[in-house]
């Protein structure tokens, strides 16, 4: 009887393991980092560099000659090397990944915090540092402490204008910035099967933000079929009891849309406290809400009316964008007065593509709202896509209830 | 390998955004990090961090994955960070780039005294008293007294 983090990485919660990494990444800003640790560690040959990709996300395209420098400086080298590279507008790292690039049961390491979004799939995904990549590429392996995990389990089905991004929020509002740390969380029961693979990914994107290693959902036939779309046959993984050292039951249908207010992500409060707050821009996107399924709900908002305030939307990935061009979500977006901005983080890390300006606030569905992050002395609320949608009607904080 | 110098007290939950922001990231030239380092938190920090100990509260280092916040406080010249607990990629990201880290509960810091720290037998000294440290596993000290992961890379 053990947990996932214990099946996978083949020890006992609190014990050092060697392991195999089978898939490793960096993006365009921590690439770069990794690439000068390498270097500096006499540019060995990489052992596994099929198993290495290499994603531009964060600044892309790039927004100086700076910065522009640095991102060929670090094709060549991945040219080099050997690794796979996703130039610019292909998408956010995690979402990339989480698109037929990590299978359940695998070990997977990326260079960024929210590398725990593939835990979603089954897989011990967890994000590490620049050097620490630089040694996987080396090695192809790393040590890792087997978390101890918080068992979440969720029951029954969310209220209609309510969503996984509501889940997530509640949950680190709960266990708070830091009670997870070096932790894993495993969601289970039947609110957790009866997610789909989208809503997975939110859910485990913000493992990080209450300091876990990752976070988890059982391979099943939600995640059979999912990764069946990318040509991969898959085998579910069965739920044993395991040893956890907290458990948290969460009745979805209790769920309200939520927030979280500046600059905690843990400070989690409901969106109704924070109705008629001004706000200056709007941005859906992300790591954590970027997908297909959150384009099309936002659409299904805004269709056939207009925003009242700057809106930016960006798609985690150019499959999605090109799916929502298809399906034609995109053209009520962009009829509705949105901006539509090239697959990537966006504005998400405060660099480019609608950084926000000092005294102004504004509503994100990213996962982190530190102070300045996206933008030196604005201030911005977390919430769900239906939040954003209700909201970016209305230029002020409203309740995504009756919207949809 | 024993430490010493003088505290600087910050508080709990300071996330890799206050420790070095994203607008100084796009360079490899350490020495910006070390000028901006803490600069949303406290900007009169960084004058302070040469030969200091830096002493937080819980969670030090969440949020980002970005290693510069390590370097930045390595550079800036402080000797450690103390903490009851650490973010931990920033933990690991730490030892990586040769900055001792210590886990340590119930210190109370006084800003300015004198903090010793002695990592062989595990303890830290402050206003008089000795706390116990938290050891690392084996490999994480190794990869400290070589001055970090690059050198103990090239070193193995
Ligand atoms: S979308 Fe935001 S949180 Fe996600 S990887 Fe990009 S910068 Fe990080």
């Amino acid at each position: 009887m053990s947990t996932l983090s214990e099946r996978i990485l083949g020890g006992p919660a609190g014990s050092y393991v060697d392991r195999v990494v089978d898939r490793a990444f960096a993006h365009d800003g921590t690439g770069v980092l990794a690439m000068e640790a390498y270097r500096q560690m006499g540019n060995p040959k990489p052992a596994r560099p099929e198993t290495v990709s290499i994603i531009y996300d964060h600044i892309a395209p790039a927004n100086t000659s700076q910065t522009a420098t640095l991102q060929n400086e670090l094709r060549l080298f991945a040219a080099e090397m050997g690794f796979a590279l996703t130039d610019i507008g292909g998408g956010i790292c995690h979402q990339l990944m989480s698109e037929g690039r990590v299978l359940p049961g695998e070990v997977v390491v990326g260079a960024d915090s929210h590398s725990c979004t593939t835990g979603a799939l089954g897989a011990f995904s967890t994000g590490m540092g620049a050097t620490d990549m630089a040694a996987i590429w080396a090695e192809g392996s790393t040590w890792f402490r087997v978390p101890e995990t918080i068992s979440i389990n969720l029951t029954g089905r969310l209220p209609t204008w309510c969503e996984a991004k509501d889940i997530v929020l509640t949950v680190t509002g709960r266990i708070g910035m830091d009670g997870g740390t070096y932790r894993a969380l495993e969601y289970t029961g039947d609110g957790a099967t009866a997610l789909s693979m989208a809503g997975r990914l939110t859910l485990c994107n913000m493992a990080v933000e209450c300091g876990a290693q990752t976070g988890f959902f059982y391979a099943d036939k939600t995640t059979q079929h999912y990764l069946a779309h990318y040509g991969h046959t898959i085998q579910p993984q069965k739920v044993e009891e395991g040893t956890y050292c907290r458990e948290l039951s969460i009745d979805l249908a209790d769920t309200e849309p939520v927030l979280s207010v500046p600059h905690r992500v843990d400070t989690v409060a409901s969106v109704t406290e924070y109705a008629g707050t001004h706000l200056d821009q709007v941005f859906v996107g992300t790591c954590t809400n970027g997908r297909y399924e959150d384009l099309e709900r936002f659409a299904h908002i805004v269709r056939g009316k207009e925003v009242a305030c700057r809106t930016i939307v960006v798609p985690a990935s150019r499959a999605i964008m090109q799916q929502a061009a298809e399906t034609g979500v995109l053209t009520d977006i962009i009829a509705a007065g949105c901006v539509v901005g090239p697959p990537g983080c966006g504005p998400c890390l405060g660099m480019h593509l609608g950084v926000l300006g000092e005294g102004e606030t504004a509503l994100s569905t990213a996962n982190r709202n530190f102070k300045n992050r996206m933008g030196v002395g604005a201030k911005y609320f977390l919430g769900s896509v239906a939040t954003a949608a209700a909201s970016a009607l209305k230029g002020e904080i409203t309740s995504p209830e009756g919207a949809i | 390998m024993t430490l010493s110098g003088k505290a600087v007290c910050i508080g709990a939950d300071i996330d890799t955004d206050l420790v070095i922001a994203g607008r100084y990231l796009r360079t490899k030239d350490t020495s910006v990090w070390a000028e901006h380092v803490f600069e949303d938190l406290d900007p009169s920090l960084a004058p302070r961090l040469k030969g200091a100990v830096i002493v937080a509260g819980n969670n030090m280092g969440c949020g980002s994955s970005r290693e510069q916040a390590p370097v930045a406080i390595r550079e800036a010249g402080a000797v450690a960070v103390i903490a009851p607990s650490f973010a931990r990629i920033f933990f690991r990201n730490a030892i990586n780039v040769g900055l001792p880290v210590i886990e340590c509960d119930g210190l109370v810091c006084a800003d300015g005294s004198t903090v010793i720290i002695s990592m062989e037998e595990g303890w830290v000294e402050a206003g008089g008293i000795r706390y116990p440290i938290r050891p690392l596993s084996p490999k994480m000290q190794d990869i400290l007294s070589a001055g970090g992961l690059v050198s103990y890379w090239r070193n193995r």
